[in-house]
């Protein structure tokens, strides 16, 4: 049934060299754990893609119940993580994953610093993973304000403080992060729509780029 | 038949209905990836669904107006009711139209159109219809349709005590 329906497709628009092009490669015996236990550390960069899949799915559901308004932002996320089934899990996912993605990427990038995978003619690529890493960190970093609570307020408070530190342009950042004065309404609305719609955006296109380059250049040989 | 598969039932035909390591590697992993995707997939569709499967809001009866004071001509009435919209809570406003029947019993329909959802009021077209502005549905003093809509305007669950009259939640017309 599923082999007719994908023959029908394939005869039509030829998509098996398409599904070769993308999944069906060689693996390099250093960096397969089957032949050398340590090259478990090559697992990072897969991981972090695998918890970031994980977080775009649990952040679309949350979405569904979430609303980005002072009045409301608090009671909507205690709804969804109480009355909702599942929320706790859905919102946990999104919670520990968003930890987790962060700490899988530092430890891909240890692993492509250590093996100095960075180097020619990788410079670019490495560049691009930089990007993510402060894409990503963004995304953390608007995330936190988003149930308005005490915790997501100071530390936001705290952050864009910071941020305001930075020599002649530090306030007009604080601004531009903030939307108002003090941290508020606006400034809830314009983290919500930065930490759903900007930043990935811009998350996806690196990774795009990221990948395409591992495709083009391959991965950097044994030490 | 590859040539793996005939090295092997050429010089070990006892062991031919065994599952080959390559069947188990894939039923194995298959299961496991399976068994992952599902465990992730799964609660977010169940998160989503909820609403679905919540369980309905009792209504609660509300006091709308004296028992004496109902005539078997239908007259609006406005009452408001608690409910609970996610994590909005609020008071809604209602309408009912509450009348006397022929037999003697008292009885509220709603003034939701049976068409589309529209507001139905009574006797602004027909002195003895209930007309809906929006695709002209008309229906009688008991709610059965006349005109454009499928169905009988629903009814309120009504109650008297001590001379009050109670409207409950909403059922099905019972007297067309």
């Amino acid at each position: 049934m599923f082999k007719a329906i994908y023959n029908w497709i394939d005869e039509r628009l030829d998509i098996t060299p398409m599904w070769r092009d993308i999944a069906d490669h060689e693996v390099p015996e250093h960096v397969n754990p089957a032949h050398h236990f340590s090259a478990f550390v090559y697992c990072f960069g897969g991981l972090t893609f695998f918890f970031t899949v994980i977080q775009i799915l649990s952040g679309m559901f949350l979405t569904m119940y979430y609303v980005p308004d002072i009045q409301n932002a608090y009671y909507s996320v205690d709804y969804l993580q109480h009355q909702v089934a599942f929320g706790g899990i859905v919102r946990g996912l999104h919670h520990w994953g968003a930890s987790l993605v962060i700490v899988m990427m530092f430890l891909h990038a240890l692993r492509v610093f250590f093996t100095g995978s960075y180097k020619h003619p990788r410079e670019m690529n490495w560049v691009v993973g930089m990007l993510l890493f402060f894409v990503m960190l963004g995304l953390g970093f608007t995330g936190y304000l988003l149930p308005w609570d005490n915790k997501a307020y100071f530390a936001t408070k705290v952050g864009i403080e910071i941020a305001s530190t930075i020599p002649w342009i530090g306030d007009d950042i604080k601004m531009l992060l903030q939307g108002g004065d003090t941290p508020g309404a606006v400034t809830l609305a314009r983290f919500f729509a930065i930490h759903v719609f900007f930043l990935p955006g811009a998350l996806l296109t690196l990774l795009a780029v990221h990948f395409y380059m591992i495709r083009k250049q391959g991965i950097s040989g044994p030490l | 038949m590859d040539h793996d598969q005939q090295q092997e039932s050429a010089h070990a035909p006892a062991r031919r209905r065994e599952m080959t390591r390559r069947q188990f590697l894939s039923y194995t992993l298959g299961g496991a990836g399976a068994f992952m995707v599902g465990g992730t997939i799964l609660p977010m569709i169940r998160f989503a669904i909820d609403p679905l499967l919540a369980e309905k809001q009792q209504g609660e009866f509300v006091k709308v107006i004296e028992a004496s004071k109902v005539t078997s001509e239908p007259q609006p009435v406005e009452f408001e009711v608690f409910t609970v919209d996610g994590w909005h809570e609020s008071k809604r406003k209602m309408r009912a139209f509450v009348a006397r029947g022929d037999d003697g019993r008292i009885y509220a329909l709603s003034p939701v159109c049976k068409h589309l959802g529209c507001t139905v009021d009574w006797a602004t077209h027909d002195p003895n219809e209930f007309f809906c502005p929006c695709h002209g549905a008309r229906y009688t003093r008991d709610g059965e349709v006349l005109a454009v809509a499928r169905g009988p305007l629903d009814e309120y669950e009504v109650r008297e005590e001590n001379g009050w009259v109670y409207l409950g939640s909403l059922k099905p017309n019972s007297r067309v």
